[in-house]
């Protein structure tokens, strides 16, 4: 048995906020922040990789050795329907036999939480008072919810704030004060103060703007340093974003919400793996709902999405609808992707003063 | 009335299923058109129609589409999820069907197996044949008599695999799926060069209850096929002198897996990627030098 506990998981987005308020309520271990991704971390997990792995393996590899290295000595890890159920057993292999010693929970498998199975593996982690633990998961949860209702309005309004950086600041504001919250009560009354504030920024946002829309897989999506910050590039050329994949849609709503899509879809069947068929049935609802462009990114390898891509090319095609497919990889080179965005962009305000 | 001519791909599900469902279609009268070996320039229809990054054996199959698109009625496509809930399979085989539905302008008859949800073969049998006027009781008795017969060619093939192994000469086990290995444009030739070798080939696929022994290695995993090829490992790793890991460039399951087992186990091995610029100079040049380092070991 080890003796202090130290956690530490991997991050994505702003996702590390309510995790570690979780994690910090329940248990008395302590919470390792996990350094921010840099070309560092990419280039540890590049290293002891398999060769065509998909990229968020070698992310999150690359991020736990780091976490490792500040002295982590549990590590938690989610799993989803494709690959990505099966990550934590071979980073387990990886990272023991570089000669690191730690404990990996992990809590999905086969695409399904196995509650007794959790329970099991939360026990190594120390001792947990389960109605305790109960009422700070509700908290949590609702934490998400709030937080990706504000991320819906920030993308949205972004690209037309009238001060610099106005958007970001305050979102940075409003996280470190959730962070903080005492009670259920306290995180209601400050999603609602922040969310009057966010309406209050000045911002000069034409009705006829340009709309774009991000679909594609869940990692690249919602990780802004695995896309190269891909939103906030898109913002600065003044352009309305919809995304639709957040952390809410995935855990709760995406269950119900695929039967729906794979009745309603004139081009799907089946479900096609993790995010696949709900991608195609987006593509052509954002193309009915005269959307000016759809950007799909993905990483390298990532099946799934490789399927549904001469799909969503034909629907595209069909409504002539610009497409934009951007596909992620430990050595994607910053300034092409800037490339092309521009060259999209400028396609999409060419096709609208036609 | 003419026979309705049904087409089966030869790609992915066709080399495990492939048998039955001849033999059950030609049963009911139907005229099976089976597509012909894979060659150049089925790879290279393949090609045109998928994304690039798609894997090697799928663009395979997609070619063998594009093969049959004129010379049959229906297209008869398997679309399997699952076995169960351990027994997954990878999300190229889930999403088949829309795939194929989307790039061919094709009536297809569509096998949907996800177990999990119960849809097995012989309900999805017993809907389709009712499509074209069979009576549930024909084709239920169809369904076994088929069912007997692949089991018994399967059953052969298993016992020659099985009497491979206590051969004198050097023993290889080839883990891979039957769909790289037994196409003959893609992995056939390997095997040739390793029959004129006077190589014992062992077939990691034609083993039974291979699936829970993969436990050994693995706690979690859920492909069903890339458990029974490492169950085989388990099986025979004390009969055999070199493992040889086949996969196609850029396979979702094996590039885990495979990592994961050659991090465990310790029995020589060579791991093969192969993608369709084929060039067989480089891979018997490292065939060799493995062979050559087994003769030295044994």
């Amino acid at each position: 048995m080890l003796k202090a506990k130290l956690i530490a998981f991997p991050q994505m987005g702003d996702y590390h906020v309510p995790i570690k308020y979780l994690l910090k309520n329940i248990s008395d271990s302590i919470i390792i922040d996990a350094p921010n991704i840099t070309a560092k971390t990419i280039e540890l997990g590049n290293r002891y990789s398999p060769e065509f792995v998909c990229t968020p393996f070698k992310y999150t590899l690359g991020t736990y050795i780091e976490c490792l290295e500040l002295g982590a000595n549990v590590l938690i890890q989610l799993g989803g329907g494709c690959r990505y159920g099966y990550y934590s057993e071979l980073q387990e292999q990886i990272l023991k036999d570089l000669g690191y010693n730690f404990i990996l929970i992990n809590l999905i498998t086969a695409g399904r939480a196995n509650f007794k199975d959790i329970i099991k593996k939360i026990k190594k982690i120390g001792k947990i008072n389960y109605f305790k633990a109960l009422a700070y998961l509700f908290i949590t949860i609702k934490m998400i919810k709030y937080m990706d209702k504000i991320d819906v309005y920030i993308r949205e309004n972004m690209g037309f704030e009238l001060e610099k950086n106005s958007f970001k600041n305050l979102k940075e504001e409003m996280l470190v004060s959730f962070s903080n919250i005492t009670s259920y009560l306290d995180l209601r009354k400050k999603y609602k103060q922040y969310y009057n504030k966010f309406k209050s920024l000045s911002i000069d946002k034409p009705d006829d703007c340009l709309k774009v829309a991000i679909i594609g897989e869940l990692y690249t999506i919602m990780e802004p340093f695995a896309n190269y910050e891909l939103e906030a590039e898109l913002a600065r050329n003044r352009v309305s974003i919809t995304r639709y994949t957040n952390a809410d849609y995935l855990m709760f709503k995406k269950k119900r919400a695929i039967q729906k899509f794979l009745k309603l879809s004139h081009y799907v069947k089946y479900r096609m793996g993790a995010d696949a068929s709900d991608n195609v049935y987006r593509c052509e609802y954002l193309c009915q709902h005269h959307y000016d462009g759809i950007i799909h990114i993905k990483s390298s390898f990532c099946t799934p999405e490789i399927a549904i891509m001469p799909i969503i090319s034909k629907i595209c095609g069909k409504y002539k609808v610009p497409l934009l497919f951007f596909s992620f990889d430990a050595n994607t080179s910053e300034v092409g992707m800037k490339t092309r965005l521009e060259a999209f962009y400028d396609m999409l305000k060419m096709k609208r003063n036609k | 009335m003419d026979e309705i001519k049904i087409g089966i791909p030869r790609g992915l599900y066709y080399y495990y299923d492939g048998f039955f469902l001849t033999d059950f279609f030609k049963r009911l009268g139907f005229e099976v058109i089976v597509s012909i070996e894979t060659n150049r320039e089925l790879i290279n229809q393949g090609n045109y129609y998928a994304s690039d990054e798609m894997c090697l054996s799928l663009k395979t199959y997609l070619g063998h589409v594009a093969y049959l698109k004129d010379k049959c009625d229906y297209l008869l496509l398997m679309r399997i999820d699952n076995y169960g809930l351990y027994d997954q399979m990878c999300t190229n085989f889930a999403s088949l069907y829309d795939i194929v539905n989307n790039l061919f302008d094709l009536k297809i008859i569509d096998i949907n197996i996800d177990e999990k949800n119960k849809q097995n073969m012989l309900k999805e049998l017993i809907k389709i044949g009712k499509q074209f006027g069979f009576k549930k009781s024909k084709i239920i008795e169809t369904y076994k008599i088929s069912q007997i017969k692949s089991n018994k060619y399967i059953k052969r093939l298993k016992m020659i695999n099985n009497n491979k192994l206590k051969s004198n000469n050097l023993k290889i086990l080839m883990v891979s799926h039957p769909y790289n290995l037994e196409d003959r444009y893609i992995g056939y030739s390997i095997i040739q060069y390793l029959e004129e070798m006077k190589i014992e080939i062992v077939y990691s696929y034609l083993f039974d209850h291979t699936n829970g022994l993969s436990k050994q290695y693995s706690n979690n995993l859920y492909w069903k096929y890339s458990k029974e090829s490492i169950g085989a490992i388990e099986l025979v790793k004390d009969r055999i002198d070199g493992v040889i890991f086949i996969s196609s460039f850029p396979c979702g399951p094996d590039s885990l897996v495979n990592e994961l087992v050659i991090r465990k186990m310790n029995l020589p091995y060579l791991n093969l990627i192969l993608d369709d610029i084929n060039s067989l100079t480089g891979t018997i040049t490292r065939l060799e030098s493995f062979i050559d380092i087994l003769y030295a070991k044994s």
